[in-house]
């Protein structure tokens, strides 16, 4: 990934925009910050906060007109929180808490004409930025309109206590100034820049005027026609005095007064000054009203109390639309645009150093509902597909992420399954039926049926091929593979006269329109809805049940669509998910997930199916680090991750899903197996889980009755150590398929034991122990030999290649 | 950790000779390992057991991938 496409990628992602309160603030207070501090009860840190941004914290929080209010999220569901209220509870329980620090002093001098809250804003700032002012009023003291304010609102002794800090810093202030147009040439010439607050400027100052008769500025910077003259404040001459937008006119001014000193560009980067529209997208959905917190004595404000309570009703605005809807997202702490950047730098360390993203990168199911849900179409699916191909490319893929679903592919593609022939008796094919490795190899049977039924119902003659997609290499970025296995699809589609072809897997649909769009395909449902239903169908009429969408359907309206048409044919009412149609999840299978991380997998289906986890109504939610995180350290497994079970059978329609969604112990059937039941009035949801020899073998089966059918025999050669016979308990079958053991690998270490006796005995059991290395995985079994073949107790593996007793 | 205890439990099926615990040594992602394990010293069978495989192993595999 290139540093621009970083760029990119990160601007996509809008979690760290800020908050409608702090973009609606022309000084930019970090309003939500802030709340959640007086929410917590910490006045203090809630003070730090105001001070980050605020001059005189101590008069503008008792007295800012709090605009925030007005486009707080908040107020969408009731009422805003009461910012300006906290406020004020907050600086006067706080009092006194300023702290300033006088920095070394710079030579230029700077003379702020006119003490209003702009000029004292505008002194505040280059005080702080080290420079020399001098603040001139005609008056006999600093504030202007300050003491105008009810004193049970702002007491004179924060004033003057708030004001006092100009002299710490060593201003110099020269009140009962004539400030006529003579003085003010003086003071021209004397400063090297000068800030003239428009409440306090005389009509004699030698500056243009605007139509109000008020000094014209330019809006974004303060700048009068005048060099080095900067002006601003003055909002109660044409309209309601705002204290914060004369702070806004005040830091306006400092900032380009030391622009101006400094020779910088003046305009560079100031687009967000002052209220600004935000990206910030906070969803308000399910967010419970509250009725915002009156105070017992209204001239008083707030109580400590009635603050806390009223800046917890603060929703803590923020996106994390994706993270809402995917574990994979939530699991790993952040969000897209922190997880763009950990990938750029996961490429970056190339030699030595850890790529502690590698996991991660290869996670991500793809599934795309991030995009979905996205304000901003942000897809992690691609970005974590691009870096794979990437990690390929540099040679940096660990084996283990995708090594189990590749060889399963490449079984798909091997002599035990692949196969492409004309429909028996027939040289031509109109149509090719392609079911996809999966479906046979969950529901051999009902493939076999609807291939019959295809065969019967459509002329032209129906051919038929066997074999994967290539989506595995695919969704392992490995381009080579992925090429290589559609070229030679491509090939066999040819030869058979480029039929029209029909799918039964969404994802081999999806991926043939992608990347051979010149093979015209059509799902098995579209066409069975145009033949009609065979007249034997399984005994689910009257049923009730939730679509179980494939991920990869997302954006396959006609599928989807079809699949309800045909499942109201059966007779059966669908309730819908809320997580359906455009915006299902993944079971755990897509983008190799599984393999890359089983424990992700594992816990993305069982939340799908457990009716714990059944959709919680929506929490106030922040952002990582604080409520999120406590809920974590609390052990509650996603603090974001919300998921929406139902009780009704799930009807899927991927041979993943059905598969991995009954595993985890959801009753499920896939819709071919009703179309087409394998046993007549059978309960096709109670099947359960299949293992993945099993799988193995099933897509063994259909080949060879299709073979036998076509008057040819199968694929002859059976190596010695698959004539070996092994029983085993189901829990023992369960526990060696999760761990990726296949009986074949079993058989081989059995094989191998036996022919050379190298096994360990246990001296209790009589069991034998033993091991064999196959590529890059070493396989233990357990076993005893019995009368007909061998009872196998146990099985585990590892990675981790033996070399040997040393020494 | 397949320890003296489960050195114990098992005996090389080839020679029929006890376990003891030895150096064993491992390598997985460009990375070398020597660990004490029981193995029959003669034929060189070592034991890696179930706890070690899916345990400490398993966990040093995943740091090595990402690494």
């Amino acid at each position: 990934m290139e540093q621009d496409k970083l760029r990119e990628w990160e601007n996509k992602c809008i979690q760290e925009e800020p908050p409608e309160c702090t973009a609606a603030c022309p000084i930019h207070v970090d309003a939500r910050l802030f709340a959640k501090e007086m929410g917590r009860g910490d006045f203090e840190a809630a003070y730090k906060v105001l001070a980050r941004n605020m001059p005189f914290p101590g008069i503008l929080g008792r007295i800012c007109d709090h605009p925030c209010e007005l486009r707080c999220k908040r107020g969408e569901v009731e009422a805003p929180i009461a910012i300006g209220l906290l406020e004020r509870r907050c600086v006067e329980s706080a009092a006194g808490k300023l702290r300033m620090q006088l920095l070394p002093r710079r030579e230029q001098k700077i003379a702020v004409v006119g003490a209003g809250f702009a000029g004292l804003t505008t002194a505040w700032d280059l005080l702080k930025k080290g420079f020399q002012v001098t603040v001139f009023d005609r008056s006999e003291r600093l504030g202007r309109s300050l003491w105008d304010i009810p004193e049970s609102l702002l007491p004179r002794e924060v004033i003057r206590e708030e004001l006092s800090v100009l002299e710490t810093l060593k201003a110099e202030i020269r009140l009962g100034e004539s400030l006529d147009g003579a003085g003010f040439e003086e003071i021209c010439r004397e400063f090297d820049a000068i800030f003239v607050d428009r409440e306090v400027a005389g009509p004699d100052f030698a500056l243009g005027v605007d139509g109000n008769g008020e000094i014209a500025v330019d809006a974004a910077t303060g700048a009068t026609g005048r060099e080095g003259v900067y002006a601003g404040g003055g909002t109660g001459r044409c309209g309601a005095w705002s204290p914060v937008t004369e702070a806004l006119h005040g830091r306006k001014g400092a900032l380009s007064i030391e622009r101006f000193i400094q020779k910088a560009q003046m305009g560079a980067g100031r687009e967000n000054e002052g209220p600004f529209a935000t990206r910030l997208f906070t969803n308000i959905a399910g967010i419970d009203p509250l009725p915002r917190v009156v105070p017992g004595d209204a001239g008083a404000g707030y109580t400590d109390d009635e603050a806390r309570e009223e800046a917890s009703r603060c929703i803590q605005c923020e996106c994390m639309e994706c993270v809402k809807v995917c574990l994979f997202l939530e699991r790993y702490e952040g969000y897209p645009k922190k997880y763009a950047r950990q990938v750029f730098n996961n490429e970056r360390v190339i030699f030595g150093a850890a790529h502690t993203k590698n996991q991660f990168v290869n996670s991500c199911s793809g599934c795309g509902l991030c995009e979905t849900v996205c304000p901003n179409d942000f897809h992690m699916g691609d970005l974590c597909h691009e870096a794979r191909r990437t990690m390929n490319e540099q040679r940096l893929m660990p084996a283990s992420f995708h090594e189990f679903a590749l060889k399963d592919m490449a079984h798909s593609g091997g002599e035990r399954f692949a196969l492409c022939r004309h429909e028996p008796g027939k040289n031509e094919s109109a149509w090719l039926y392609f079911p996809s490795c999966q479906l046979c190899a969950t529901s051999p049977a009902e493939v076999l049926s609807s291939y019959r039924y295809l065969k019967e119902r459509l002329s032209g003659g129906v051919g038929v091929m066997l074999g994967c997609c290539g989506a595995p290499a695919y969704w392992a970025g490995r381009d080579d593979l992925f090429r290589e296995t559609i070229g030679s699809l491509r090939l066999e589609w040819e030869r058979l006269g480029r039929p029209r072809v029909i799918t039964a897997c969404a994802t081999c649909r999806s991926l043939f329109m992608e990347h051979l769009p010149e093979m015209e395909s059509v799902s098995i449902w579209k066409v069975l809805e145009e033949t009609g239903l065979p007249r034997s169908t399984c005994g689910s009429s009257g049923a009730t049940v939730a679509v179980a969408d494939p991920c990869i359907t997302r954006h396959d309206r006609e599928t989807r669509e079809s699949v309800r048409r045909i499942a109201g044919m059966l007779g059966i009412t669908i309730d819908e998910l809320s997580l359906s149609g455009e915006k299902p999840e993944c079971c755990g299978f897509g983008g190799l997930m599984y393999n890359a991380n089983p424990k992700l997998a594992a816990d993305v289906i069982s939340h799908r199916v457990q009716a714990s986890q059944t959709a919680v109504p929506a929490k106030p939610f922040s952002p990582p680090g604080g409520w999120y995180r406590t809920r974590r350290q609390e052990g509650t497994d996603t603090a974001y991750y919300r998921t929406e079970v139902k009780e009704h059978d799930y009807l899927a329609y991927c041979a993943m899903c059905r598969d991995n969604l009954a595993a985890a112990g959801k009753r499920a059937s896939h819709l071919i197996e009703l179309i087409f039941p394998a046993v007549e009035g059978g309960d096709p949801a109670g099947r359960g889980w299949i293992s993945w020899s099993e799988r193995r073998a099933n897509r063994g089966r259909v080949r060879d009755v299709i073979l036998r059918e076509l008057g040819e025999k199968g694929a002859g050669n059976v190596a010695e150590h698959e004539n070996i016979t092994l029983s085993m308990t189901d829990d023992v079958r369960r526990r060696v398929d999760e761990r990726r053991i296949l009986e074949d690998d079993i058989k081989k270490v059995i094989h191998h034991a036996e022919r050379n006796g190298k096994r360990l005995k246990n001296v209790q059991t009589g069991q034998y122990r033993a091991f064999h290395q196959q590529e890059n995985v070493t396989f233990w079994v357990d076993y005893t030999p019995e009368a007909n073949g061998f009872t196998v107790h146990n099985a585990y593996c590892h990675r981790m290649k033996i070399v040997g007793v040393m020494g | 950790m397949s320890g003296p205890e489960e050195a114990k439990e098992w005996s090389c099926a080839a020679c029929g000779g006890a376990l003891e615990i030895v150096k064993v040594g491992f390598t997985y992602m460009k990375g070398n390992f020597e660990v004490d394990l029981p193995a029959c010293r003669g034929c060189g069978l070592v034991l890696v057991s179930e706890e070690l495989a899916t345990g400490k192993m398993a966990d040093a595999e995943r740091i090595l991938e990402d690494k």
